[in-house]
């Protein structure tokens, strides 16, 4: 289709640009001026709410905002002039005006949108006083995310991602004028309401109004206790992402030296999630072949994301039974560490404390649920424990970011560590976990296992490049020695929701299908490094396979140490010991 | 919360024709243009007032999520979350009532109720407002209790009105 261009003046120069675009895009494309921008989120949340992208345009008497404003032919737009910059630096203050001024000890202090606007644009004073005449009170309910009203600008990326990307609308604006704020259903707190823990809400939040449920505290207390054997496991998605808060490349393999500064920090044992994620392959791979050759339900609908798991217990109650009954690979962890290993090591279970670093801060959430208690269930008869000892699997949950402010604080010098080793055995792993970071990777990694399981031949090509690439849904028919095997993807939950709602009507043709909370997968999760790189997630997709691809080993059966725990311990995959340990049950919580 | 409405529907009649005269209006209304609002508006007639169950019932019904629908409500000034008194109680704050001492006649009444406005007494016997100018200036400070208009008005008198309204 051929595109009309329109002629428009940007500050005295001709540009020829498309017709259709905002002043916001044609300055950037066209005349390599960056509008300053605040609560403009490119296709989720364009709300003229802030009024910061302001310009002057001929003939018009007030100043458009450059974010929702299309050129039109002949346009003559003045992108700084004394009025505009006046106009920005107003409606800047007045965002100030209301808001604390305590950044020392804001989370975001490093990086506040709000705030580094306000320095660009000059803000020295604000001249406004405040029109709210108390503070309003915290959000504390979830175990996830914390929301501070104060701090929020009202912009409505949070109320639009929630919305829009996720399909959960846990919040909304409430209120109005002065007195509104983001607000879930009569302000009942984000813990009492649908809101699934995603933190995508979090991750594009431009000021500190939405932090994670910070554990830092409670780990450096661990640590510090000579009593506790305190082990780490780290999630795929977190070697990819953790460089970029210590300015390494976007996309930098930091592995190795994730796992010498997590030594440095004082953990007795470093190991890796990616062993418990071959694990849960070897589980739901398992779990996949029986449905298929017993005649179960399919499809069968992976289980890892915690976020949609509690999105499937609230709005689909219905297709539970669809979904694997695997635990999550950070469960399953802690579940082996406490039971297995602590066997094997001769460990009292109640002194090894298991932490998590996630890329996720639905994670904190999940290792709260009553079920995931099953180490403890294990020990109880053997040990006779009372009641009362009883210990999560999962002690504590840090995401990436929380991560890196610990070995920040610790003075580690993160980009020049020599890099280190994992410890054994829970820390060995094939790329098949690797890959479970990226979307698609947890569907190409079950595929890897259950070919050869199933046609008990090897795999002519490891790399299933179908069910590859950051799409939001995708779908690809897999050739398994003649019988195909029809499989789908989807990441964010409003994609999930389409393929879910064919599931509910008993119209999906599909036999598997894998679902991420958050878009792009683990690797764009909400407990991720926040990043001005649109092509972030890309980056880091690189990372996870090129980390795959240098891996001895690629599947999940073939790593030792999962051949060994069978052997050992669980017997064989869908064991009954195996039910027992590593998989789990959900619940109907479309009342709550 | 959906089941627990099931029971006491049934075992409360006045509550189940409040429901089902709800219903009445939701079926003819459901699927068009701002559906929503006009709901609302109809609830608020039939229950007096928006309970936070009405709110999750039309939330389930219209397929609209909880949380736009507490946002609308939580906007617009004409709906009210908290039942309303027999009586209704406005204090006048425009300019020519406050700067004629209607501040404190409305402190007054807080004071004499223990009630601040937009609350209803525990008695459910009055709910006290507060507006900007009803256009009786002239007779600066201005309470309307229902429907009557009060000028004039001081501290004691306001007390004495009061009592009129049982
Ligand atoms: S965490 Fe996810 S579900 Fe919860 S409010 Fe934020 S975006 Fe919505
Ligand atoms: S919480 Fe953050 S993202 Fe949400 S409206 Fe407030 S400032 Fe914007
Ligand atoms: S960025 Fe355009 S109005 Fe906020």
């Amino acid at each position: 289709m051929e595109m009309r261009t329109l002629h428009v003046k940007i500050n005295g120069r001709d540009y020829q640009v498309p017709d259709g675009s905002t002043i916001l895009e044609a300055a950037s494309a066209y005349a390599n001026i960056e509008i300053p921008t605040l609560c403009y989120l490119e296709g989720i949340s364009e709300e003229g709410a802030c009024g910061v992208c302001v310009v002057d345009v001929k003939g018009t008497r007030n100043l458009p905002r450059a974010c929702l404003t299309k050129v039109s032919e002949g346009m003559e737009i003045w992108t700084n002039t004394a009025r505009v910059r006046e106009a920005r630096k107003i409606n800047v203050e007045l965002l100030l005006a209301n808001h604390p001024t305590d950044c020392f000890t804001c989370e975001r202090t490093e990086n506040c949108d709000l705030r580094d606007l306000a320095s660009e644009l000059g803000v020295r004073e604000v001249e406004f006083p405040r029109t709210r005449t108390e503070w309003l009170p915290i959000d504390n309910t979830s175990l996830s995310l914390v929301r501070d009203p104060n701090k929020c600008i009202l912009c409505r990326r949070c109320v639009n991602v929630c919305a829009k990307v996720q399909s959960v609308y846990a919040i909304d604006i409430a209120g109005r004028g002065s007195n509104s704020t983001v607000s879930t259903f009569l302000n009942e707190g984000l813990g009492n309401v649908e809101c699934v823990n995603c933190g995508q809400c979090l991750l594009v939040c431009p000021t500190g109004a939405l932090t994670e449920r910070s554990e830092i505290p409670d780990v450096w207390k661990v640590l510090g206790d000579p009593d506790k054997i305190v082990v780490v496991e780290t999630a795929p998605a977190v070697r990819v992402a953790i460089g970029e808060e210590f300015g390494m490349p976007d996309g930098t393999q930091a592995t190795g030296k994730m796992a010498a500064a997590l030594r440095s920090l004082g953990f007795n044992k470093v190991f890796d999630t990616d062993f418990s994620a071959d694990l849960t392959i070897m589980e739901e791979g398992f779990e996949l072949i029986g449905r298929i050759k017993n005649g179960g339900t399919l499809p069968l609908i992976t289980s890892c994301s915690p976020g949609w798991i509690k999105f499937a217990e609230t709005f689909f109650p219905g297709v539970l039974d669809y979904v694997s009954s695997c635990k999550s690979p950070q469960q399953m962890f802690g579940t082996v560490t406490k039971t297995y290993w602590a066997e094997k090591m001769g460990f009292d279970p109640r002194k090894i404390v298991v932490v998590s670093v996630m890329p996720c801060t639905a994670k904190k959430f999940e290792k709260e649920r009553p079920e995931m208690k099953t180490a403890f269930h294990y020990w109880q008869e053997k040990m006779s424990l009372k009641d009362e000892e009883a210990f999560n699997d999962v002690d504590f949950v840090l995401t990436t970011r929380e991560a890196a402010r610990m070995i920040r604080e610790a003075g580690i010098d993160f980009a020049n560590l020599p890099d280190e080793d994992f410890d054994k055995p829970l820390g060995e792993s094939s790329g098949a976990g690797v890959i479970f970071g990226a979307t698609g990777g947890v569907m190409e990694a079950a595929l890897r296992t259950a070919y050869e399981v199933l046609t008990r031949k090897s795999l002519p090509r490891l790399d299933f490049e179908d069910v590859r690439g950051l799409e939001g849904m995708k779908s690809a028919t897999i050739d398994i020695d003649g019988t195909p095997l029809r499989v789908a993807i989807a990441n964010g939950l409003g994609n999930a929701r389409i393929l879910i709602e064919e599931v509910q009507k008993g119209e999906s043709p599909y036999q598997f299908i894998e679902i991420m909370t958050c878009p792009g997968g683990c690797l764009g999760g909400g407990g991720q490094p926040l990043s001005n790189n649109p092509d972030i997630k890309k980056r880091r997709a690189e990372a996870i396979y090129r980390e795959d691809a240098g891996k001895p080993i690629r599947k999940s059966h073939e790593n030792p140490e999962i051949q060994e725990i069978y052997k050992d311990f669980l017997g064989e995959p869908n064991s009954e010991k195996a039910h027992h340990l590593l998989h789990t049950t959900y619940h109907d919580r479309s009342g709550e | 919360m959906q089941i627990n409405l099931e029971e006491r529907l049934k075992e409360n009649p006045v509550l189940r024709k409040q429901f089902d005269e709800l219903d009445a209006y939701i079926d003819e209304k459901a699927g068009q243009q701002g559906s929503l609002i006009n709901v609302m508006h109809r609830a608020q007639e039939i229950f007096g007032y928006l309970p936070d169950e009405v709110l999750a019932y039309v939330s389930t019904r219209l397929q609209v999520p909880r949380s736009t629908v507490y946002g609308v409500v939580t906007f617009y000034h004409f709906f009210s979350r908290t039942p309303k008194g027999r009586h209704t109680i406005s204090v006048c704050l425009g300019t020519a009532c406050y700067v004629r001492g209607s501040n404190s006649v409305y402190d007054k009444v807080t004071k004499s109720l223990g009630i601040k406005a937009g609350e209803t007494s525990p008695d459910g016997r009055y709910t006290l407002d507060l507006v900007r100018c009803v256009g009786a200036c002239g007779l600066a400070p201005v309470v309307v209790i229902d429907k009557d208009t009060y000028g004039r008005m001081t501290p004691d008198k306001v007390v004495t009105l009061l009592n009129k309204y049982v």
